[in-house]
């Protein structure tokens, strides 16, 4: 019997699931490389693969939005976890919900919203599972008030390189084993359960203030001064334009709206969420559509569309937090050579550091449309957890001849500042640059070493990395 | 071991390991990131001193017996290579160019020509698609020449192996596809090297250090063939339809 209860199926040789050898990429679309896909559809299917995990490996997949490789495993087995789907209990009065790691933050969010609940941390975009928002500790617009995700994860059933389902907590028994699986890439093994804890809401909508800084300066100036007033809070920037005007942007922050502050017809019925896809790019678009001069066209207009000063307006979830999934495989506007994220942070006291960052960007002729900089809050007990009080900045940038040098300079730059790069963004950083940007990586080694002593769970990000 | 995003590789295997361009091309990487690099030559003072200079350059080196006139050895050789990690790109350098004239005359010069350029290419090839399919990645260089795209009388013998390898390397890509694999046949022109040392050059001649510079933007860029420079394509494009009457008057 397993721990569900349910008679186990006898561990064999051969896979339960079937294997479909298949060419795979993160979101930017660089590296493909060719692994054997199997489907989980039950906890069972995920122990079947661990127990007869080839050579090369295992790692788990949900919905393929990490960036780079961390979710392919070039000749092992990927594990497609998104069909691990149930919503197994929503407890309205505890404001928690128990879950299948393999939901989507969009079909929670349609879930929980009915009952006044949100989730308590929300990435760039809602088509993320659950599993891997807590294997990359995934980060919103709201990290300096509330943190990363892993710090509202009540607890965690993990499938680790034995096969067996383990039960962590953040401070139980296992804690070392639960705080090394937030962050951590999915190398200690596949989440396949979670207890989130929500929070209460009383609307769907947000109450938003929009205003613009001249330049790179002015922006630092308005998010230290009243970032602490807004649980959200996120600044666009201008990639493209240098001089004085370098670093000039949109912020918009705000807050969870009343059910008395919306508009009379939203009134009515406040939580309702109905949002959908309504474009798609096609496969196929060619290379070279977003060059210097559509970046250029594309970031002044950005900056020109957005209000000098407007406060109060209410959005819906879409249009405050994901833009973007308005537009699904937006990815493939990058062309067929695909695209790098790069994102840091560097401490707060780094200054320096980010505008010399910034000034680079600009002046690499790389062009980038979607900018983000950020206030990070204080980071968490994860080894691998990217985000550390500081700025973080991300740019998006066609994969193109000479970007390596780009981001190796930029890699420099963020090691003298004492930064680091999120590995959920990265397609491209060093060994070695990785291990100094994570000072606690050894322990992280130490208790994946115990809990999977032959390195069933492999990635390609893994190899990369020396993982 | 992989390659990453910006197609940087971590490891290299190099056949004929002492050819001017696989080790510039080496360098190059090395010259960005921790680069593992597998040697597969002949022992030799002129192997040692490579490895050397690859080591001084910041490269792991691992020197491996390599003969090219022995296929059924092949198969062994990527498999010690592959026990160190991965092979992220290979590149199958070996050739001997030969004096042309003996090699239409005399059959064991123009059989161990073909051995050398075309038979072992052919079993190396074998060997590395066997690596690419079990590690589900891997980049594959061919070094061709613009002499193998159409027979001149100057070289034939030399143009008929490096055809065949073109082909074979070629249709090598399309079957790796699917697996995982990608291969890059690279045609370069007359290029200023060992292998030509005191031959007159031609015009449109090139360094093994400019043959390197295309390789590397051909892998991050994932082309399927490349010429060098990037003229020649032209240059041969206009040459394989010249009618042969005139083909053969010209002076090369």
């Amino acid at each position: 019997m397993d721990h569900h209860g349910h008679p186990r199926r006898l561990a064999t040789l051969t896979y339960v699931t079937e294997v479909v050898r298949r060419s795979l990429t993160g979101w930017g679309r660089t590296a493909p490389t060719v692994a054997g896909v199997a489907e989980a559809t039950s906890v069972d299917d995920v122990v079947d693969a661990v127990r007869s995990a080839p050579e090369r490996g295992v790692i788990g997949r949900g919905l393929g939005r990490s960036y780079g490789d961390a979710a392919q495993n070039a000749g092992g087995v990927v594990m497609e976890l998104a069909g691990l789907d149930s919503v197994h209990r929503i407890d309205p009065d505890a404001a928690t919900v128990d879950v299948a790691a393999g939901v989507s933050l969009d079909a929670l969010i349609r879930r929980l919203l009915p009952f006044g609940l949100w989730i308590p941390v929300l990435p760039g975009t809602r088509q993320v599972t659950v599993g891997g928002a807590i294997a990359a500790d995934v980060h919103g617009k709201n990290h300096h008030v509330d943190g990363s995700f892993g710090a509202h994860v009540r607890r965690l059933d993990l499938v680790t390189a034995d096969g067996s389902v383990r039960i962590c907590t953040p401070d139980g028994p296992e804690a070392d084993l639960f705080w090394a699986t937030v962050g951590g890439m999915g190398l200690t093994g596949v989440v396949v359960r979670a207890e989130l804890r929500l929070q209460r809401v009383e609307s769907a909508y947000f109450a938003v203030d929009t205003e613009r800084a001249g330049d790179l300066d002015d922006l630092m100036a308005r998010l230290d001064r009243d970032d602490a007033g807004y649980p959200y809070s996120v600044a666009w920037f201008d990639s493209v334009t240098t001089g004085s005007r370098l670093g000039r942007a949109v912020i918009t922050r705000g807050r969870s709206a009343r059910a008395d502050e919306l508009p009379a017809k939203q009134r009515r019925d406040p939580l309702r969420f109905d949002a959908g896809a309504i474009a798609t790019v096609p496969p196929g678009v060619p290379g070279g559509l977003l060059n210097r001069a559509s970046a250029r066209a594309f970031n002044e207009v950005w900056f020109r569309k957005a209000p000098e000063h407007r406060q109060g307006e209410i959005q819906d979830i879409t249009t405050f937090f994901h833009p973007l999934d308005v537009v699904s495989a937006w990815n493939r506007a990058y062309g067929p050579h695909g695209f790098c994220q790069y994102q840091f942070v560097v401490p707060y006291g780094a200054e320096e550091a980010l505008r010399t960052a910034v000034r680079r960007i600009a002046r690499s002729g790389h062009v980038s449309c979607l900018n983000v900089l950020k206030r990070f809050g204080p980071g968490n007990d994860a080894p691998l957890s990217f985000p550390t009080a500081g700025w973080t900045l991300a740019v998006d940038i066609p994969a193109r001849p000479g970007l390596d040098r780009l981001f190796d300079h930029l890699d420099e730059l963020v090691l003298d500042a004492g930064g680091r790069v999120y590995l959920a963004k990265d397609s491209r950083l060093s060994a070695a640059a990785f291990a100094r940007m994570y000072p606690r990586l050894a322990e992280f080694c130490a208790v994946r070493r115990a809990v999977d002593p032959d390195g069933v769970f492999r990635s390609d990000l893994a190899r990369r990395l020396d993982l | 071991m992989v390659i990453d995003a910006l197609g940087m590789p971590q490891s290299l295997m190099l056949f004929g390991g002492t050819s001017d361009i696989a080790v510039a091309v080496a360098r190059e990487y090395a010259s960005r990131r921790p680069l593992r690099v597998v040697i597969a030559a002949r022992p030799s003072s002129l192997r040692d001193g490579t490895a050397a200079a690859l080591e001084a350059a910041g490269c792991t080196v691992e020197a491996l017996d390599f003969e090219a006139t022995r296929p059924e050895t092949h198969q062994a050789l990527v498999e010690q290579a592959a026990a160190g990690g991965d092979i992220d790109v290979s590149i199958v350098a070996q050739g001997l160019l030969g004096d042309p004239e003996q090699a239409w005359t005399d059959s064991a010069a123009a059989i161990q020509l073909a051995q050398v350029n075309y038979v072992s290419a052919v079993s190396c090839g074998v060997a590395l698609g066997a690596q690419v399919r079990r590690q589900g990645h891997g980049v594959i260089v061919a070094m061709s020449s613009v002499a193998g795209e159409r027979a001149r009388r100057s070289n034939f013998v030399y143009g008929s192996t490096k055809a065949g390898l073109d082909a074979f390397y070629s249709g090598l890509g399309m079957a790796l596809r699917e697996y995982g694999g990608r291969v890059l046949v690279v045609r370069p022109g007359f290029v200023r090297s060992k292998m030509t040392e005191g031959l007159p050059t031609p015009p449109m001649s090139t360094t093994p250090e400019a043959v390197a510079d295309a390789i590397v933007e051909g892998i991050a860029s994932g082309s399927e063939q490349i010429w060098v420079p990037k003229s020649m394509h032209a240059v041969m494009s206009g040459v394989r339809h010249l009618p042969k009457p005139i083909f053969r008057r010209l002076p090369f």
